[in-house]
């Protein structure tokens, strides 16, 4: 009788199967939340990061499948004098550009947070150089610093200071300073709005405790501002950085990496070479070669903003 | 993108009739009994995406045009064609390559079909046909577009640089004529200096410019890229001798050149700066354009390249032959069409609608009244014939196409010129370049 009791009762309580967890269990219910996320992450990242990769192994053309070559492109670049110079040139136009993005951006911010006349239009008039479309501006500094038309050779010719036309772009220094100047122009007020925004959020009354306790301007700064600023500062940065790095139509617009390969980027030599020579294996490999220095920025970044206790609540080091 | 009409190819016809070209009804008959006795038919529905190089003389884009429009009247084929800048061209086509659609034909520069041989239909049919119908084709321009025994695209025609100068200005240096070798060349050039009427050619990464002009050099003193068996040569002691005379040159020229793009000289030339350039026919048909500009129109002329210790014309003229994709639905429409651009009714009247701009590529067209409408411009009528391949002496094909596109010989002759390497390191990086390319 119990025998006959029990099977009826065990075949009505069913087990559970995987499937049945995978619907019910709360953290697999979490997974698939994510799935939508990690799908677009994986179409639009990983597989273009991956096939770039890959590809960078091959001797792929355009329009043709390479053979798997292994590391032949990446010898050829290890020997090649216009990729290096690529290298010295991104790095160069990086640091300078960033370097002073960053001094003049946190300028304008620690400006723009005072009080002042027409504060609003002035915060407005500093995005302008941002809404501008990139080529637009290349194409305006293109002309500023035309040999033969430049406005700037021209004033100076009026006033008497110069008797010819100052060679802009078709010098090799010249031409650097000229992109990074126009690279700065351009980035600014990313950095200074953005730091604006970190600004606005430290709280007034330590300022007046600050000034109550006697503390001059730079002592506020030192201790006050910057210290609450710094997470904002290590974002900026690392988009800063990356976006700098990365750079192609300033200077593809201005002086596609002349002259004499002096303003070629990584990234605008990647593009010469993949798409309009034809080499998408040798392309991708100088884009892949560019990720160690990309991985580097975010690195430093990322620990440095790990290193701050902040993050956990508490008081800096 | 422009969807043609017959009024719109109506309204667009009076500068065409003003150069004397078919337009209107006449040309819509031509149109029709056309596509009724051509080899191709179009299939049914067919629907063309052309891309092609934005003009610079406005009347060739009319009379380009008004073919499309005619084409489709008489064939009732869908032609959406639209323009892109010459350096955009080819990325957008190798884009449309990989992907395997986009684009049914591209007109683009130099041995573009050569890129991806593989991506493209076969136009074997079409070129035989215009060859044997008018003449045959130019050597210069069956090399370009052939691969073994098969056309990967059909050579439309030649945009021929020459030199562009201010009369005035080399009769003052004490040339009455044109130098027509290299040494009175950059004799005539230096005096131009002395009488602050400098000239100034190309030396930054301008795609037509800067390497038309200096692989002439090169190849002026019988130095090449690759031999015929495609191995690297370049580091020689004729290369060494061409950049000695490169530089040379270079010392007599505008200060500016080692930044110029494809405009610049353009420019420069109009604004009364540059007294001696090499060029498309486009600065002077611009300057005939303006009124403002009566005196320095009549001022300008033009003359060939002078020739080099080699002792023949050594000219890389710019090619733009146009291709179709294998991939396209409608291969019978695209052959028809690139069939019917290049008959004669359509093709004389837009060479006459490019005013020399357009050289051809066909043997026939040497007679084309253009270049007999204005005697300046006459020597642009040569430059198919004169034009070795973009691959010199080497073989055409995607590597030699590599190369111009990589820029190894202006950076080579700009390494040089603007001092920022020796003449053995510039070679030995050219070298190394092409070593990569042709490996």
């Amino acid at each position: 009788m119990a025998d006959i009791a029990l099977t009826p009762a065990k075949s009505q309580i069913r087990e559970a199967t995987s499937w049945d967890q995978l619907k019910h269990n709360r953290n697999w219910l979490g997974f698939w939340f994510m799935v939508p996320a990690m799908a677009f992450l994986i179409l639009f990242l990983a597989y273009p990061l991956g096939l770039g990769i890959w590809l960078s192994f091959t001797d792929t053309k355009i329009g043709r499948v390479g053979q798997f070559i292994g590391y032949e492109n990446y010898e050829w670049l290890w020997d090649d004098g216009v990729f290096w110079l690529s290298v010295f040139n991104t790095l160069l136009y990086t640091f300078l550009a960033s370097a002073i993005k960053f001094g003049i951006g946190l300028y304008l911010a620690l400006l723009l947070n005072e009080n002042m006349p027409f504060k609003a239009m002035l915060r407005a008039a500093v995005l302008i150089p941002f809404i501008v479309p990139t080529v637009l501006s290349a194409l305006a500094f293109w002309w500023i610093f035309d040999s033969q038309f430049s406005i700037i050779s021209w004033s100076l010719k009026q006033m008497g200071l110069i008797t010819q036309n100052i060679n802009f772009l078709g010098d090799t220094t010249w031409a650097r300073i000229c992109v990074i100047f126009a690279n700065i122009w351009r980035g600014v007020p990313f950095v200074a709005i953005t730091l604006l925004a970190g600004l606005q959020t430290v709280s007034p009354s330590l300022y007046e405790a600050a000034t109550l306790d006697g503390a001059s301007r730079w002592q506020m700064f030192r201790h006050i501002t910057y210290p609450l600023l710094t997470p904002i500062i290590a974002v900026v940065m690392t988009f800063s950085v990356l976006f700098t790095f990365t750079d192609f139509q300033l200077i593809w617009a201005m002086t596609r990496g002349g002259p004499v390969n002096a303003t070629h980027l990584m990234a605008t030599l990647s593009y010469q070479r993949a798409i309009i020579g034809g080499q998408l294996g040798e392309g991708a490999a100088i884009a892949s070669a560019m990720i160690p220095f990309l991985l580097a920025a975010i690195m430093i970044s990322w620990f440095g903003l790990q290193r701050r206790k902040w993050q956990q609540g508490e008081n800096n080091d | 993108m422009h969807d043609f009409t017959r009024r719109s190819l109506l309204q667009g016809g009076t500068a065409l009739a003003a150069a004397g070209a078919l337009t209107g009804p006449a040309l819509f008959d031509f149109a029709k009994a056309w596509a009724q006795a051509a080899p191709w038919k179009p299939e049914s529905g067919a629907k063309l995406t052309v891309m092609r190089w934005r003009r610079f003389v406005p009347a060739e884009d009319e009379a380009f045009n008004a073919m499309v429009a005619a084409f489709k009247s008489a064939t009732g084929v869908e032609m959406n064609v639209f323009s892109e800048a010459f350096e955009d061209v080819q990325p957008k086509a190798s884009v449309s390559a990989n992907t395997g659609s986009g684009l049914d034909l591209v007109w683009g520069l130099h041995t573009l079909p050569q890129l991806f041989p593989t991506k493209v239909l076969k136009m074997n049919d079409v070129a035989d046909y215009l060859g044997k119908k008018y003449g045959g084709w130019t050597d210069a321009a069956q090399k370009t577009c052939m691969l073994g025994n098969d056309w990967l695209g059909i050579p439309v025609a030649t945009i021929g640089g020459y030199m562009t100068y201010r009369k005035s200005a080399t009769d003052k240096a004490g040339f009455k004529e044109f130098p027509k070798d290299f040494p009175g060349f950059l004799e005539m050039c230096k005096a131009l200096k002395a009488n602050n009427t400098p000239a100034g050619f190309a030396l930054g990464h301008a795609t037509g410019d800067a390497n038309g002009w200096l692989h002439w050099i090169l190849w002026g003193h019988n130095a090449w890229t690759v031999d015929k068996d495609d191995k690297v040569i370049i580091n020689s002691p004729e290369t060494a001798k061409a950049l000695e005379y490169c530089k040379a040159l270079s010392d007599t020229f505008i200060p500016g050149t080692a930044s110029w793009n494809d405009g610049s000289n353009n420019k420069a030339f109009l604004a009364g700066e540059l007294f001696c350039t090499a060029n498309g026919i486009s600065i002077y048909v611009a300057a005939k354009d303006d009124p403002t500009k009566k005196e320095l129109t009549e001022d300008t002329y033009h003359a060939l390249y002078p020739v080099g210790p080699i002792g023949k014309p050594t000219e890389l003229q710019l090619a733009v032959p146009i291709l179709a994709f294998n991939f396209t639905k409608y291969p019978n429409a695209a052959k028809a069409f690139v069939a019917f651009m290049l008959e004669k009714e359509n093709y004389d009247k837009w060479l006459t609608g490019a005013r020399g701009y357009l050289t051809q590529t066909l043997n026939a067209y040497e007679t084309s009244p253009v270049w007999t409408a204005d005697p300046k411009n006459a020597y642009f009528a040569q430059a198919s014939k004169r034009a070795l391949p973009a691959s010199g002496i080497g073989k055409v094909g995607e590597k030699a196409a590599t190369a111009i596109a990589d820029f190894v010989v202006v950076d080579m002759f700009a390494n040089y010129c603007t001092g920022s390497k020796d003449a053995k390191t510039a070679m030995a990086e050219a070298e190394r370049q092409l070593k990569r390319i042709y490996r």
